[in-house]
């Protein structure tokens, strides 16, 4: 058999298992709640210029900074320590399986459930919204872009789970090291920067390393690529604001993203080779 | 590859944890079609020779060939299927959907697998999920998944621990079954009672070392091992037995007698003349478990000089 049916067997069942142990119901409901709030919370103010899609994409580009790394670090942490830990790993690794096409397969699978979380929540909650009040089209481009967008930020953060996954002797303290590293790529690393701003008023770093800065972190690079992408069409604040003013185009922090993809992986496949189950 | 090449070489072996030897100078092969046991206690080093076979763990010394080549290469996985000492599949998948996902490991036909779950007594539960699956069961489904493909060389690492007598003889049914069509079966257990009868050959590891390597009625003769010969003395005839021949004295009226074993003929025939005073004589051979103990303790004693 090729590589490739190899590939989708380990993406299938990894698929399946996430499947029955509940976590797509579980990424699609707690992200179609979410998305619901959001887009029903921003059509508040009725004499808005924007439409109620763009607003709900503004909001929507903020949360799922938080919510999308979050889900993508829960469902991969496991992945591999996990079935270490339980000997299903060295059954695998004794058939003739490339430990590179597994760790992309399993990759596969997970990407696939955050895929139908993220596009099923987005259709509920923007058809909703197209319901309620009518056609946005620039609004439903934004949402489109933003789905696809938090799936690559999705990705991103599966194959951050997979290396943590691969490097851990124990599923517990993948578990833990990946919380540490949501944490951190998502509230810590924001704070560091604004803390840098302001001891730094008009410096070097102010003027010219901060936006670079903000784009080497996946979820800020999302979200000034979404938010850029509105035009002013929304309110932004904070670190935000940087997406107007941005010194370099905004699709820089999409190539930020995928970078980081390449890196992650690059990294669990490096470690997966020398790993003893 | 030729008819009687061995499918494994083992030359040397040495494996080092830290300042644990955990294998020192192993040597070994296993023919195609031959069913060679291997035992030793828990630590022996059992599981950490497997794992180099499968190419897990690179020993510091010596060379393994699997099928002719080195473990973990491409050729060597297609050529080898192993069973774990703790098996655990995805509790949320079912019998079938485990033998069709190894088969695709495997590049076979999952249609040419899944008859397997009916040879291993499966074929009930094939549509249940694993995580219902009694322990005895998912040994076999382990073993099932195991015989995918018609492996030439089946690593078993402690296959039939923890499975009751019944479950236990048709495992090693099934192992006689692929044995005689050619593959080879290295499996491992930590008392020789449990795979006596079951296998043509027995290897003994202690401490890492290598301390036996033949079939079980070859070992036992080597070994040398005393023979206990018991005697029930008629009424009041103890005393003079005891007197007579020495030995042990043993619930008031029987006497214990242990002999080298080339000396039991001549003991046995010294008894009979004094028949009438004997009621009745018991020959005990040295046990299974007498001479694994021997083998192991003659390793650890020369450890210690
Ligand atoms: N990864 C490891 N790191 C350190 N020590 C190990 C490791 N694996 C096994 N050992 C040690 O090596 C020895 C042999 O272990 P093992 O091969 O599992 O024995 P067996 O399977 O015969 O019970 C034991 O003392 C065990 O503690
Ligand atoms: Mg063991």
């Amino acid at each position: 058999m090729s590589p490739f049916t190899k590939l989708m067997a380990v993406a299938t069942i990894e698929f399946r298992v996430a499947l029955r142990n509940r976590w797509l119901i579980l990424a699609t409901g707690v992200m179609t709640l979410f998305s619901l709030a959001l887009t029903f919370s921003g059509a508040g103010g009725l004499e808005l210029k924007a439409g109620i899609l763009t607003l709900a994409a503004a909001s929507l580009a903020t949360l799922s900074v938080y919510l999308i790394p979050l889900i993508a670090l829960l469902i991969s942490y496991d992945s591999i320590a996990g079935e270490v830990e339980r000997g299903t790993m060295a059954l695998v690794l004794a058939t003739p399986i490339s430990r590179g096409v597994l760790l992309a397969g399993k990759a596969l699978g997970l990407i696939a459930v955050l895929a139908i979380a993220i596009a099923a929540s987005l259709t509920i909650s923007s058809g909703a919204a197209i319901f309620a009040y009518g056609m946005d089209m620039s609004g439903l481009a934004a949402i489109v872009r933003l789905g696809l967008t938090g799936l690559l930020l999705g990705a991103v953060f599966v194959a951050i789970g997979m290396m943590i996954s691969v490097a851990s002797p124990r599923a517990g303290q993948a578990a833990a090291v990946a919380i540490g590293v949501w944490l951190v790529a998502t509230v810590l690393y924001d704070l560091a920067l604004l803390a840098g701003i302001l001891a730094d008023k008009d410096g070097v770093f102010t003027k010219t390393l901060f936006p670079y800065f903000v784009v080497a972190n996946p979820g800020d690079a999302f979200r000034i690529f979404n938010l850029a992408g509105l035009e002013n069409a929304a309110p932004v604040s904070g670190l935000d604001g940087i997406a107007n003013t941005l010194p370099f185009s905004a699709t820089y922090a999409l190539a930020g993203l995928f970078a980081w993809l390449v890196a992650a992986l690059a990294a669990g496949y490096f470690q997966i080779r020398r790993l003893t189950p | 590859m030729t008819a009687g090449t061995p499918i494994l070489q083992i030359e040397g072996v040495g494996v080092t944890f830290a300042d644990l030897k955990a294998l020192q100078d192993v040597s070994f092969d296993v023919a195609p079609g031959e069913k060679l046991a291997l035992l030793g206690h828990n630590g022996a080093g059992k599981s950490t020779l497997f794992k180099c076979v499968l190419g897990f763990l690179k020993p510091a010394a010596g060379r393994i060939t699997v099928a002719g080549d080195a473990p973990g290469s491409d050729h060597a996985r297609r050529s080898v299927s192993y069973l774990p000492e703790q098996v655990a599949f995805p509790r949320m998948l079912t019998g079938i959907e485990i033998i069709t996902y190894f088969a695709k490991l495997k590049s076979v036909d999952p249609k040419e697998a899944l008859p397997l779950l009916d040879l291993v007594g499966l074929s009930q539960a094939g549509r249940r999920r694993v995580g219902d699956y009694s322990k005895g069961m998912r040994q076999r489904l382990g073993l099932a998944q195991a015989l995918i493909g018609k492996p030439d060389l089946l690593l078993l690492d402690e296959p039939t621990s923890g499975l009751d007598p019944v479950s236990r003889r048709e495992f090693y049914e099934i192992i006689d079954r692929v044995a005689q069509e050619g593959a080879a079966v290295l499996l491992s257990s930590h008392a020789l009672t449990e795979v006596e009868g079951h296998v043509d050959r027995i290897a003994i590891l202690s401490k890492g070392r290598l301390v036996a390597d033949g079939n079980i009625k070859a070992l036992a003769e080597a070994a040398q091992l005393p023979i206990t010969i018991r005697i029930k003395a008629r009424e009041g005839q103890a005393d003079a037995l005891h007197d007579r021949f020495g030995g042990t004295r043993v619930n008031g009226r029987s006497v214990e007698l242990s002999c080298e074993p080339g000396a039991k003929i001549d003991l046995v025939s010294r008894l009979t003349e004094r028949r009438e005073e004997i009621d009745d004589i018991d020959i005990a051979l040295p046990s299974l478990d007498d001479i694994y103990r021997f083998y192991s303790n003659r390793a650890e004693k020369g450890d210690a000089a």
